[in-house]
């Protein structure tokens, strides 16, 4: 039986200095709600239940985000295939999931073609993308029909010995190209470039090859593009040069991949509008895309040439929305500065993208008090480890969750074991039933590659 | 500490929570135990007393207590300097 008390609830005593300051003209106060539930599944019994932190993907969220992104260019382009960008979070679930929506899959190593092929990715709809690929993995992708995106000049060397070795004729693949649209700036590490004619002798040594074909081209203009107009140069740009290198060395061009980089309703750190105002929707990208399709196509069929394919390297704007993470408050600090800090049990080793992101932090619970501007630390003995440098937050007490979102895309690959073990990822699926789709790691995990020297054992005896 | 709990009985102090220091101009706003608490410090210097004062008025343990009143002064220090 509860306890009846006559007393008033506690809060933790607050006070803010009014400060005078420039008007926020847009008025906007992001942070001031609270989030107690993940695709109607309770925060604190997800937490109670698998502990904390905790990543929570949704499944509804995930299929839906896919959905509207294919809707959205299947709907303005006859042939689009979305490739699904491993790196981005290559949990086996979230990949599976992608693949029943129809997506390929979009590897850039050995290790995620791998992990492709284990889910039951045919090779032959396996996009294998990267500046490394070794011998044997090219042997293998190049034996088992995958789509191939060349890099460099060394790599094309490599591919045409794998497939004279292997006795193949013809072996289609595509370049990577890099090239200034004039928006973002060029990524001239990856692939060919066309303005000083790298691409274009890359495209004649392909033609002079009888053991490979040029069919498809390639770019990936950056990341977190968030104008559509960029896309429309880029693809301006590659059907040009689609037009020059098929006149040049009689190849026919049957794919372009525009790559990646879609933007995501995350807060890009030192960009001062909020997402909701940046961030393009699908519909507007596909606008760009396939409107400069549409135009620069036009002639493409009475020239007896097909409709090249579009394909799209989505990650980011796929599944960033479609997971959370819980971390609980572990304590409560004044700084010397005065700034309220907070020590919480995720740190910048499994929340990599708190490097570059102001993510949307909400209390798990509705809290009264004041707002105080507030650093979030993460439990790391490390000075680097904050999660987020100044954010409004009411009084949270220990034992408090928070929830962090977007977080679905990187955290998931570039999060390492680092002082603390991860924690678990969870999957909130559409009949609302939660799956374990990662579980926390173990002491035994990190230790079972290592091998101690039997004389190296210490002896405390 | 006690210079602090000194200090803070010039401040001015509405019902609404808002807060005045005649010393240095400012203004603040505190939130409802922040209020009680500095009411209370209007007439008594005894910290453990005024502890004391709040467990009895609040649904919160004395150590919990303590820890968050401990805090606010802290704040409160480096405004009232």
């Amino acid at each position: 039986m509860k306890n009846i008390t006559t007393k008033n609830p506690w809060v933790a005593p607050v006070i803010v200095r009014h400060a005078s300051s420039g008007m926020n003209k847009f008025g906007g106060v992001r942070d001031a709600q609270f989030r107690d539930e993940i695709a109607g599944v309770s925060i604190a019994e997800l937490v109670e239940k698998y502990g904390s932190p905790l990543f929570v993907l949704s499944e509804e969220h995930l299929r839906q985000s896919v959905r509207r992104i294919n809707r959205a260019f299947t709907t303005r382009y006859a042939k689009v295939r979305q490739a699904w960008s491993y790196k981005t979070n290559y949990i086996n679930a979230v990949s599976a999931i992608l693949h029943q929506e129809g997506c390929d899959a979009e590897v850039v190593s050995e290790f995620e073609y791998d992990k492709a092929r284990r889910l039951g990715v045919p090779a032959s709809r396996i996009f294998f993308n990267g500046p490394y690929k070794s011998r044997g993995a090219l042997t293998k992708a190049v034996s088992e029909g995958a789509r191939i995106h060349v890099d460099h000049l060394d790599e094309l060397a490599l591919l045409e010995e794998v497939a004279a070795e292997l006795g193949i004729l013809n072996f289609p693949i595509t370049i990577r190209l890099n090239f200034d649209t004039g928006f973002a700036e060029n990524w001239g590490r990856f692939g060919f470039n066309l303005e000083n004619g790298q691409a274009m002798e890359a495209a004649r040594r392909i033609a002079a090859s009888p053991n490979l074909k040029l069919t498809g081209l390639h770019n990936h203009i950056g990341t977190f593009i968030t104008d559509p107009r960029a896309y429309t140069a880029q693809v301006g740009i590659m059907i040009n040069f689609m037009n020059n290198v098929e006149a040049a060395t009689d190849c026919t061009i049957t794919t372009l991949d525009i790559g990646g980089g879609f933007a995501s309703r995350n807060a890009m750190q030192g960009v001062y509008l909020p997402p909701e105002q940046i961030t393009p929707t699908a519909e507007q990208y596909a606008e760009a895309i396939c409107g400069a399709l549409a135009i620069g196509l036009k002639d493409r069929e009475q020239h007896g040439k097909p409709l090249p394919e579009l394909v799209l390297e989505t990650g980011r704007a796929v599944v960033d929305e479609a997971e959370w993470l819980i971390s609980s408050v572990v304590a409560n600090k004044r700084l010397p500065t005065g700034q309220r800090a907070m020590v919480l049990d995720a740190g910048v080793n499994i929340l990599f993208t708190a490097f570059w992101y102001n993510h949307e932090v909400r209390p798990a619970r509705p809290v009264e008090g004041i707002p105080e501007d507030t650093v979030l630390y993460g439990p790391l003995c490390m000075n680097i480890d904050v999660v987020r440098q100044s954010v409004s937050l009411p009084p949270l007490k220990t034992g408090d969750l928070l929830s962090f979102w977007p977080v679905g895309a990187y955290n998931n690959t570039q999060w390492m074991q680092f002082i603390q073990l991860r924690p678990a990822v969870v999957m909130v699926r559409q009949n609302g039933q939660v799956d374990v789709v990662r579980r926390a790691e173990t002491l035994d995990d990190v230790e079972e590659p290592e091998r101690l020297p039997a004389d190296l054992q210490p002896d405390f005896s | 500490m006690k210079n602090t709990l000194l200090a803070s009985k010039r401040l001015a102090l509405s019902e609404s929570g808002f807060v005045f220091d005649p010393v240095s101009g400012q203004s603040f706003s505190v939130n409802e135990s922040g209020l009680v608490f500095l009411r209370l410090a209007q007439h008594e210097d005894d910290l453990d007393k005024l502890t004391t004062q709040l467990v009895e008025q609040f649904d919160a343990s004395s150590v919990e207590i303590k820890r968050d009143v401990q805090d606010f002064i802290n704040r409160l220090q480096g405004f009232l300097k």
